[in-house]
């Protein structure tokens, strides 16, 4: 070997995550050069246009390849093996980018809180200190959260289509670092916010520690970090049995950590309550997309061989995680935290559409795959999620976000209009058909059962009935409780809170009553290359 | 009639109805968004009627519409009415008006006031002809779940001290049964698509296949149970007499007369001729569950000392006749719960209003705080009678013929069963009767001493619906050939021969 040979990059490609990355590093320079009155302008346009431009690159990557068009395994495996470039990538990447532009409006939102951002003003200064009351009679903002949010963008758009461990791990750290930051930057109850930086942070170590030991026993088993190398030692099953289970058991405590699976669930309530809304929204709504979209990557490609070794553990995580979630938010008294044992819970029906996995030549053309299903419901629950967090931003009170529940007593009454849609989106969240959430449901279970794992999905079904409960609790608290003291206050929200409302509740009503579009193009593209 | 898409059309009438209530100016006068709601529901009457006179008895179904709607899940759009579904939607046209008319004041001082009482209730009849008229499970399944908010906000807006726990009860029995059929209803996409066809939710292909006998079994309880408790049938019945208790009497009519009859047409439509081997193998157990309902509703109908709660017990009464006429599978059984369908949701829409008027008039449901209202208040006595009596089956009023045919139907299957449920008739007698003698005869109590009687708004509004029953009594054979043809069919699909003696014999031996 004479000297060192470049790396071939496919830079079309690979262009939506070198664009947003690119953007987020601009805005970091933004932050040093700007004048302070100017940033937060600058930011908000800088954010929003680097996200439209990586989705319009990647609609044309996407027309480029023409997943699905004619042979069902289109993509390309780009970046010297280290990024496939498929249909499920490309939807991943298109529902996160959509999904983060939704959540950059509601990051800029300034209404709220009396035309300042809902970010913590000075986040060095200690809580309740005189720097903190200087930094707030100023009117200092953090504008950094836009390159923050933007670097972890660019790491949610990797995960998904890294087709390797290593660089699935890289980027699992490029989309979890800024997100620990960005929770505990929130402008009132900071100490709360604090805390839930410092549990997911420690906890996302710990469980990174944990994936690392993965990927080392599953290099000592296959010898190469691609999953297409992995996949062929996997079929040829060479190596030690031992160092493969060990290695996929400690791989997915990464990733289930990831997405909030029992029994590694224990963050997200303390996460979601804490952080500032507008990051739970983006937290809830996109990391969900990108775990899910490698945990889907990494099993179907690399493991999919030896699934009869691994699909029990995932039945067992399901129930749990499916029984966990719906039970405890029964006896939740905090919006936020409910609303996050509801994630829990939906993280286990998404499971459940992950057992939907067959091989190839089992599935008849044109029916409903496990990956179609799972991304289908993910779509659902994005928009329908962010459009939830989005009303608790603007149910207020003195001490700023009206969290409790008690709070939200006689909603109704105070405003129609945000209790009307909440209940909507409660509804949809609780599967009521004519909204995203049924038809989102019935693709998962329909996947799930045609695998073969009916056991789960009546465990589902049963726990989507206790689920019910407590979101009818809630729509019941609203309407029908008298509010207690001066009762619960709407303030109006500026475009931008509105836009994101109005979105998530119109994507929430049109893939309930016609989801077809979607879901004969999610037929198309539901295929992995490997 | 030409190929407009009628079904369609008849059931956006009432939900454009509802959207039009919706959005009137909040300065409307109420007097005015109700008569814009009558109006709706008598459109849709109208054009109800139309149809039912085009309808071809015999023709199987008509007015199809069939839309693909989401290609990989198989679903269709896709409606269509055979005799039973004629009869039931035609039910829920007649009574929409009749239960505004009747309940006109009722929503005034809920919490959307009469123009969300009335949007609710127009959403909810253009909701329920989306179910009798669906010809697609998967439509089916979707109308079924959303008939639920409309009534959860009936209940829960509209009602009585503990109007919002029993909605809550309501939805969440309603809503644990729609899932434990989603289950069965997600087997259905499973199995279809292994067939040639592909993945399909039209019943015309569902019932060629042939789903095996585990599997079969275990999709016909998904489907079982969840209309067992929409029916409601022992011992899963729980919530229908707190709802009644709670709801108005409007909002009680819709529920039993109406939405419950989805039950049985359930499992008429989807139990009987999407599994037949499956209802068979559950005849015996269901015939006893249908027995236990009927002497147990009826028992808890005679303890009852509430009037709503002893309607709703005399309803999971009447219930159990039903779906002991549904699963004894001959036809005279079967003709007579479909009849009974029918004129139960008549005789209980009258016995529900009627009973209503009077409990407005007290401010109390309890039936010891009557007594002696005949005297004060005769016209509302009188139809207090006939609305009972119809509900005993008198010979003459409508419920009779079919209560007939159901015991017939159930001594051709077997004649313990027939004579433990015509303890169901004795006692029928004593609850109705002994209601009628504590409330209406005897001194006149206290609270009772110058009640008005009806005014002619009240009376014109269950006028109709006596007359109804009065017709139907004697001459029940325009709904008979609507019905016989459909019956006909299931019987063809359950696989069960005609009843010819010589078969009834060999029945009765077993």
């Amino acid at each position: 070997m004479n000297g060192f040979d470049a790396p071939k990059i496919e830079y079309f490609q690979v262009s939506p995550i070198l664009i947003v990355l690119g953007v987020a590093v601009l805005g970091v320079l933004v932050e040093a050069f700007v004048p302070r009155r100017r940033r937060y302008g600058v930011q908000v346009v800088l954010a929003l246009l680097g996200l439209l431009a990586a989705i319009v690159t990647s609609v044309m990557v996407f027309l480029d390849l023409n997943p699905g068009s004619d042979s069902p395994k289109s993509g390309k495996v780009v970046a010297e093996g280290a990024l496939a470039v498929d249909g499920p990538a490309l939807f991943c990447w298109l529902l996160i980018l959509v999904l983060a532009v939704l959540s950059v409006l509601l990051f800029a939102e300034r209404h709220l809180e009396g035309g300042v951002l809902s970010f913590a003003g000075q986040a060095a200064a200690l809580p309740g200190t005189e720097a903190e009351r200087e930094a707030s009679t100023r009117g200092l903002e953090h504008t950094e959260v836009f390159p923050l949010m933007l670097f972890a963008v660019g790491g949610m758009l990797m995960f998904p289509a890294s087709n390797d461990l290593l660089t699935m791990f890289v980027a699992l750290e490029v989309l979890s670092l800024p997100l620990y930051l960005l929770c505990g930057l929130a402008r009132r109850r900071r100490l709360l916010s604090q805390e839930a930086a410092m549990k997911y942070f420690l906890l996302g170590a710990f469980s990174s520690g944990f994936f690392v030991y993965g990927i080392a026993l599953v290099y000592g088993y296959a010898g190469s970090m691609g999953f297409a190398e992995i996949a062929q030692a996997v079929v040829s099953s060479t190596g030690s049995e031992g160092l493969l289970l060990g290695g996929i058991a400690m791989l997915s405590v990464g990733l289930l950590f990831k997405i909030g699976a029992a029994p590694f669930h224990a963050w997200t309530p303390d996460v979601y309550q804490g952080a500032p809304t507008a990051v739970t929204a983006f937290m809830a709504a996109a990391t969900k997309v990108a775990a899910f979209g490698a945990l889907l990557r990494l099993f179907y490609v690399a493991f999919g061989a030896n699934r009869t070794d691994w699909t029990p553990m995932i039945w067992v995580v399901a129930i749990l995680t499916m029984v966990v979630g719906s039970v405890l938010a029964l006896t939740q008294t905090d919006i936020k935290r409910m609303l996050a044992y509801s994630s829990i819970a939906h993280a286990g029906f998404i499971l459940t559409g992950f057992l939907g996995i067959r091989s190839l030549n089992e599935v008849a053309g044109g029916s409903l795959t496990g990956v179609s299903a799972v991304l289908f419901y993910l779509t659902t629950y994005g928009f329908t999620t962010l459009a939830a967090f989005a009303l608790v931003t603007v149910v207020r009170d003195a001490g700023g976000e009206a969290t409790h529940l008690s709070r939200w007593q006689g909603l109704g009454k105070e405003s129609p209009l945000v209790a009307g849609l909440f209940a909507f989106l409660l509804l949809a969240m609780a599967g009521i058909p004519l909204t995203s959430g049924f038809t989102g449901k019935w693709a998962v279970f329909a996947a799930a059962m045609s695998a073969g794992a009916w056991p789960v999905v009546v465990v589902a079904v049963l726990m989507s009935a206790v689920a019910a409960y407590f979101y009818v609790r809630v729509i019941v608290l609203m309407f029908f409780a008298e509010p207690i003291g001066e009762g619960p206050s709407v303030t109006t929200p500026s475009v931008l809170t509105g836009t994101v409302i109005a979105v998530g509740v119109a994507v929430t009503l049109l893939l309930g009553l016609v989801p077809g579009a979607l879901i004969d193009l999610l037929g198309r593209v539901g295929v992995f290359i490997r | 009639m030409n190929n407009a898409p009628w079904l369609t059309i008849l059931l956006l009438i009432p939900i454009l109805g509802s959207v039009v209530l919706t959005f009137l100016p909040a300065r409307t006068s109420s007097s005015l968004s109700k008569q814009v709601a009558i109006g709706f529901s008598v459109v849709t009457l109208l054009l109800g009627i139309a149809l039912a006179i085009g309808y071809e008895p015999g023709g199987g179904y008509q007015y199809e519409e069939d839309v693909v709607w989401i290609k990989l899940f198989g679903a269709h759009y896709a409606l269509g009415l055979d005799g039973l579904g004629l009869a039931l939607v035609m039910l829920t046209v007649i009574l929409t008006p009749i239960v505004m008319l009747a309940s006109w004041n009722d929503g005034d001082h809920g919490a959307w006031g009469a123009k969300g009482f009335f949007a609710w209730i127009l959403a909810l009849e253009g909701l329920s002809i989306g179910v009798f008229a669906a010809t697609d499970v998967f439509l089916f399944y979707v109308f079924f779940e959303a008939t639920l908010i409309p009534v959860y906000f009936l209940v829960a807006g509209y009602g009585g001290p503990q109007r919002v726990k029993a909605a809550v009860k309501f939805l969440l029995y309603s809503l644990l049964g729609g899932l434990v059929m989603l289950a069965s209803v997600v087997g259905l996409y499973v199995e279809s698509a292994k067939t040639k066809g592909g993945p399909t939710y039209l019943v015309s292909e569902l019932s060629k296949i042939d789903f095996g006998t585990d599997v079969g079994r275990w999709m016909f309880l998904g489907f079982f149970i969840a209309f067992a408790i929409k029916a409601p049938m022992f011992p899963v019945h729980t919530w229908l007499p707190d709802t009644a208790e709670n709801a108005t009497p409007g909002t009680s009519v819709l529920l039993v007369s109406v939405l419950d009859k989805i039950g049985t047409f359930g499992m008429i439509r989807f139990c009987l001729e999407l599994f037949p081997e499956a209802s068979r193998w559950a005849t015996p157990v269901v015939v006893v569950l249908a027995i236990f309902s009927i002497l147990y509703g009826a028992m808890m109908a005679i303890g009852s000392s509430n009037i709503p709660r002893l309607i709703a017990y005399s309803s999971v009464s009447h219930f159990g006749f039903i779906v002991l006429g549904i699963f004894v599978m001959n036809s005279q059984g079967l003709s007579g719960a479909n009849l009974y369908m029918f004129n139960h949701g008549l005789s209980t829409a009258a016995l529900f209003l009627v009973s209503g008027y009077l409990i407005r008039r007290r401010g109390s449901a309890e039936i010891g705080d009557f007594g002696g209202v005949e005297k004060v208040a005769p016209v509302l006595a009188g139809l207090f009678l006939v609305s009972g009596l119809s509900a005993l089956s008198l010979p003459g009023l409508s419920p009779f013929v079919s209560e007939l045919l159901v015991m017939v139907g159930a001594f051709v299957h077997s004649p313990w069963a027939a004579s433990f449920a015509v303890l169901g008739i004795v006692l029928v007698a004593i609850y109705i009767l002994w209601m009628y003698q504590r409330i209406m005869t005897g001194p006149v109590r206290e609270g009772v001493v110058g009640m008005r009687d009806l005014n002619s708004r009240e009376i014109f509004a269950v006028a109709p619906l006596l007359l109804l029953i009065l017709v139907l009594g004697f001459f029940p054979k325009p709904l008979l050939s609507v019905i016989n043809p459909s019956v006909d069919h299931t019987m063809s699909q359950v696989g069960t021969s005609d009843p010819k003696p010589a078969v009834t014999e060999g029945e009765a031996q077993k």
